[in-house]
């Protein structure tokens, strides 16, 4: 990084920050701070949801997936337009016409406090771990490979974002969201052009995606009904339509980005919107993954791109392991790089034997050279079994600080702490919108008039779980295997509260204490079969979710119809 | 313990989109963008494979 770099990074970054201060320096009221300006377009809350879903790990992970394993993964977003229309026409207008501030009081007033309560803290408890993997995640990456200390990463973004985000509340989420989306989008097509550029003469855009597919890069939907098959066109349609009811109907970090704004056509656009663009915009950032794919085709890649890693076991005891390795592959490589070129050579022959064979050739030389790169990773591994041996996360950062020019190094860095910025900036809005509305504000009822004191409350939890993350990422590198432990959480905890809300919903006889008691029970039979068994994690949302539905169903049937007790007022 | 609260209304607001007059002709309309999406997707596999 030079010092142009430098400049257009710490530019935009703290010049959005500055921005979202001053823009919403005046924030005093209660409803701005939580829900945004009342004024808030569909265009904002729509950008805002996707920066809040799309984080740091999105713009360095998702390429190098699209490297690793293809376009394929784009089918994990397939149930998302279908989710976001249910929670437009169902979860949406019933949340806008009871005015609530998080999902988890539409609950309270659909069933009871106890249920409410429940609900908050079962976000907060996985919400805020999770958020500290939001800051330490990228960090990890950007250090490793800029050579950042970790603990100054993770504490410098974490006070930028808790400054914007203290001071404005969702206003400033809104606004800064929307500056750190330009340049997420800016600095994605700069690369996506500049790879273009970088590609063989003559090759162009078709004919590095006849590489790509050829060799097994462009995939983007597969309808097997294989279950061994990771990525396919039904579970991305079940298991993806499940996990994005969930996440955007009742986790408040979403939640809270499309309740706000002008009207309900506000946030039903704002979502629409994202339905529309997700899957296309996911597609593009994969095949930029795959396009480097190609490019590393035709220049020599590293054989392991988490490069400090490597360098790391090259000089220890065993390190002539490593070199010989790094030859092997230098040889392989230029093996590949020629089958490749005979195969284009052939492709204009238009005779099908020899294409053919050119093309087994090509993909027999691609098979050495993946077997390489296994080789080495299992040499990391016998070197020291506590090695990191995932380097697709590496990948795009490498290619970005290799082959980028100056300038675009700085954009490039920009978009990936921008990411951060902006869905970290979500997540601590909704958790300190849920400690002040469902728990503090519950224990405190008398000052829930008091609309000052609400609004510093606000600012004190936002801060504190500013500060909550920033601690938890700086633990987190004491004990990598975390990340994963938050993962599990997530799901143990995700299944059951999107239980609750559909009961809430649709089994219209089930009342507080039925759904409550469920809830209880299937969370805990989520535990005890999450010790005793050995399935992904993964299965324990849906788990979570049938079980507490049923349950509440049953217990309701025991208990007696709901129907018979009186009815509040804003329900009448 | 309170009741459900009533359905979302299906008339409650016009989407005010030009060329469409509910909000189930948007989401129509973007449930037919995603199958096209994935159609086009399967074409450009199948293209390029």
């Amino acid at each position: 990084m030079n010092t142009l770099d430098w400049i257009i990074l710490l530019g935009t970054m703290l010049g959005i920050a500055a921005y979202g201060v001053w823009r919403t320096r005046n924030v005093d009221s209660l409803n701005t701070y939580l829900k945004g300006n009342q004024s808030t377009g569909w265009a904002t809350i729509g950008i805002s949801v996707m920066a809040t879903q799309a984080s740091a790990i999105t713009f360095l992970s998702i390429p190098g997936q699209g490297f690793e394993s293809g376009v394929g993964f784009v089918q994990n977003y397939f149930g998302l337009p279908l989710a976001l229309i249910i929670v437009c026409a169902v979860f949406l207008p019933i949340y806008r016409r009871l005015g609530v501030y998080t999902a988890y009081e539409f609950l309270g007033r659909r069933f009871d406090a106890k249920t409410r309560l429940l609900s908050a803290v079962l976000f907060l408890v996985q919400r805020g771990l999770a958020t500290g993997v939001t800051i330490y995640a990228p960090a990890i990456i950007l250090s490793a490979v800029l050579g950042w200390r970790l603990d100054l990463t993770i504490i410098c973004t974490g006070l930028l974002v808790i400054i914007y985000t203290v001071t404005g509340g969702s206003a400033a989420v809104n606004l800064t969201q929307r500056w750190q989306m330009a340049i997420i989008f800016g600095g994605m097509v700069t690369a996506f052009i500049v790879l273009l550029t970088k590609l063989p003469d003559g090759l162009g855009f078709s004919g590095a995606a006849h590489v790509a597919g050829a060799m097994g890069k462009l995939q983007a939907v597969d309808f097997s009904l294989n279950p061994d098959r990771r990525y396919t066109f039904w579970t991305g349609m079940l298991g993806g339509t499940f996990l994005m009811l969930s996440y955007f109907g009742t986790d408040q970090s979403q939640v809270q980005r499309y309740i706000g704004g002008a009207a309900l056509r506000e946030g039903r656009l704002g979502l629409m919107f994202n339905a529309l663009l997700k899957i296309p915009m996911q597609f593009s950032i994969l095949l930029l993954g795959a396009l480097v794919f190609v490019f590393y085709q035709f220049e020599q890649p590293p054989v392991f791109f988490n490069q400090v890693e490597w360098h790391r076991h090259e000089q220890g005891a065993n390190g002539a392991k490593f070199t010989a390795l790094d030859a092997q592959f230098g040889a392989a490589f230029a093996e590949q790089k020629s089958a490749i070129k005979t195969w284009l050579t052939a492709r204009t022959t238009h005779d099908a034997t020899t294409e053919t064979a050119a093309r087994d050739a090509m993909l027999a030389a691609q098979k050495q050279v993946q077997e390489l790169r296994s080789a080495a990773k299992a040499a990391l591994l016998a070197d020291d079994p506590r090695a990191k041996t995932k380097d697709s996360d590496y990948v795009f950062i490498t290619f970005i600080l290799d082959y980028l020019p100056h300038g675009a190094i700085g954009l490039l860095l920009a978009v990936m702490i921008a990411a951060a910025l902006g869905s970290k900036a979500g997540e601590l809005n909704a958790l300190a919108t849920t400690t002040t509305i469902d728990l503090w504000r519950h224990f405190r009822p008398l000052a829930a008039h008091d609309e000052a004191r609400n609004v510093r409350v606000a600012k004190w939890f936002t801060a504190f779980w500013g500060f909550f993350a920033i601690g938890f990422a700086l633990y987190a590198s004491f004990a990598e295997n975390l990340i994963e432990a938050i993962n599990i959480l997530g799901s143990i905890f995700y299944g059951v509260v999107l239980g609750i809300f559909l009961v809430a919903f649709f089994l219209k006889r089930v009342g507080g204490t039925a759904v409550f008691w469920a809830a209880v029970a299937a969370q805990l039979l989520v535990f005890i079969l999450f010790f005793s068994l050995k399935i992904s994690y993964l299965w324990y949302n849906l788990i979570g979710c049938a079980a507490c539905a049923i349950l509440s169903w049953i217990l309701q049937w025991i208990m007696g119809s709901q129907s018979q007790l009186p009815k509040s007022p804003e329900n009448a | 313990m309170n009741p459900t609260p009533p359905d979302p209304s299906p008339h409650d607001e016009s989407p005010d989109v030009p060329g469409f007059r509910s909000w189930r002709g948007v989401y129509l309309f973007v449930f037919g963008c995603f199958v096209v999406v994935v159609i086009l997707l399967a074409l450009f596999s199948r293209y390029f494979a």
